[in-house]
């Protein structure tokens, strides 16, 4: 049995999904791991255990506060509504504003772990040949952190992808809007078609492992992700 | 004195095996997989049940597809209320449930609701004045209640005017929270979800007329499970009585 054309709809929609959310983690989580791998503040470690909540917060805590804060009793749904955009529960951009904190230690995590790994010495090097801060960053630290970066953008990606208790509490399973590849394997459970949701399941199965296989089969990315 | 205190021993290992087991033989413990429009409704029955009984009732709720599909794959569960009657017909004729148990135990009513008082007429006019950005309901292909709503829909000519403000929640417990916390301005949910002796516990509401939408039969079947548990054919006797059907009433039921 073939994917309908809502099936092939959930999955265009999962690939745009996660590949903004890795754009946008990879542009946010930069400066956070930056400041993480530095620092020596005493916020270091409560930063660092927020950025690190979605790894151990069950999905429905992140639905159920994104549900009331993002609502229209909610501090961001009135800011939203005061400027016009309405409210963004049930909308897309909802959806990337979940995933982004839903997949943010993902990505900030590998990005902290090959920033520490550069250690002082290049950053020294940079400085005494007169290399301003954006040139150290761009020249010194950008490459040897790359595989932080991969790592940090695979599995920033996959984890997206493999999202689903944010999307089902604050969705609203809305067709081309909200209705991504996981919400859409749960319709077809529900529904009892077994056969379409086999076919999407199947899929993401050899998806997570050919993901999974790319990261560990990088010795560089992996050590990133580790830590060592 | 090691004699007496062995004898000691033994009395009350024979006490206790004997109040266990007679515990066993008259309070037994019945798993249900309830609809979740119901859950109001069990929760209360459920106390008069366990007084007047002295059976426990533990109770699941969810979307009723979701149960056909975990009893099918091994659900521990003994009792099935279900949002509808096709379900428990289905298991029925794959030999999933005990013959001769299903009944109607209730039958439901469609409201459309919002959080907000006034914001819904008794006419339902303010579906057609279609003023709201998001209209919630349940998922139509695995809760009854979202297939009611989808059929009123059509009964009334507004498919196509409010196919891009609906909202799906999983069940109908999903498409009551989505309107309860205003994310949604009005959505199709049973009315035992908002409805207590005779009024409405909030908001607004239009109680949908029974000809907009097939009847929703809800009906209850043993499972397989509990052929053999007392308290699973307890709880079906118990439902068929006045005090249950008081309590089903109360909430908006017809019987």
């Amino acid at each position: 049995m073939l994917p309908g054309s809502a099936d092939l709809a959930a999955i265009w929609l999962t690939l745009k999904l996660a590949s903004l959310t890795t754009v946008i983690l990879l542009i946010v989580g930069t400066p956070i791991a930056l400041w993480l791998s530095r620092t020596r503040s005493w916020l270091k470690g409560p930063i660092g255990a927020v950025v690190a909540l979605p790894l151990v917060l069950p999905p429905t805590v992140i639905g159920f506060y994104l549900l009331l804060l993002l609502g229209p009793n909610g501090a961001m749904g009135q800011l939203t509504q005061s400027l016009g955009l309405g409210t963004l529960t049930f909308s897309f951009t909802g959806l990337v504003i979940g995933s982004v904190l839903y997949s943010l230690p993902f990505v900030v995590q590998p990005l902290q772990n090959a920033f520490a790994a550069i250690g002082p010495r290049p950053l020294e090097v940079a400085a005494t040949l007169r290399a301003g801060p954006w040139d150290t960053f761009f020249s010194v630290i950008l490459p040897l952190a790359r595989p932080g970066f991969i790592t940090g953008a695979i599995l920033g990606f996959a984890h997206t992808v493999g999202e689903f208790g944010v999307v089902l509490m604050i969705g609203g399973n809305i067709p081309e809007k909200t209705r991504v590849v996981s919400t859409q394997i749960y319709n077809h459970v529900e529904s009892m078609e077994y056969a379409q949701a086999h076919w999407l399941a199947g899929a993401m199965l050899v998806f997570s492992f050919v993901v999974l296989l790319a990261l560990y089969s990088s010795g560089k990315a992996r050590s990133a992700w580790s830590g060592a | 004195m090691r004699a007496v205190s062995n004898r000691f021993t033994l009395t009350s290992l024979a006490i206790a095996f004997v109040a266990l087991s007679s515990g066993t033989a008259f309070a037994d413990e019945v798993q249900v997989a309830v609809a979740a429009n119901f859950t109001a409704p069990i929760q209360a029955i459920a106390t008069d049940f366990e007084k007047d009984t002295g059976h426990t009732l533990v109770a699941s709720f969810g979307a009723t597809g979701q149960f056909y599909t975990q009893i099918k794959n091994g659900a521990p569960f003994e009792v099935f209320l279900a949002a509808d009657d096709t379900t428990p017909a289905k298991l029925e004729s794959e030999n999933e449930t005990v013959k001769g148990s299903r009944f109607t135990y209730a039958v439901g009513t469609l409201a459309l609701w919002s959080a907000k008082d006034g914001y819904v007429d008794d006419k339902g006019q303010v579906l057609k004045d279609g003023k709201f950005e998001h209209l919630s309901i349940a998922n139509p292909k695995a809760a009854p209640y979202g297939l009611a709503a989808t059929q009123t829909l059509d009964k009334l000519g507004l498919t196509e005017a409010t196919k891009s403000k609906i909202v799906e929640g999983q069940s109908i417990a999903q498409a009551y929270q989505f309107v309860q916390t205003g994310n949604a301005e009005l959505g199709f949910v049973a009315l035992s979800q908002v409805f207590k002796d005779g009024k409405l516990t909030g908001g607004s509401a239009w109680i949908v007329p029974a000809n907009l939408h097939e009847p929703i039969k809800q009906d209850a079947v043993i499972l397989n499970k509990g052929k053999d548990n007392a308290a699973a054919k307890a709880l079906m006797d118990y439902l068929k009585g006045p005090k249950a059907a008081a309590i089903i009433k109360s909430y908006g039921y017809q019987l």
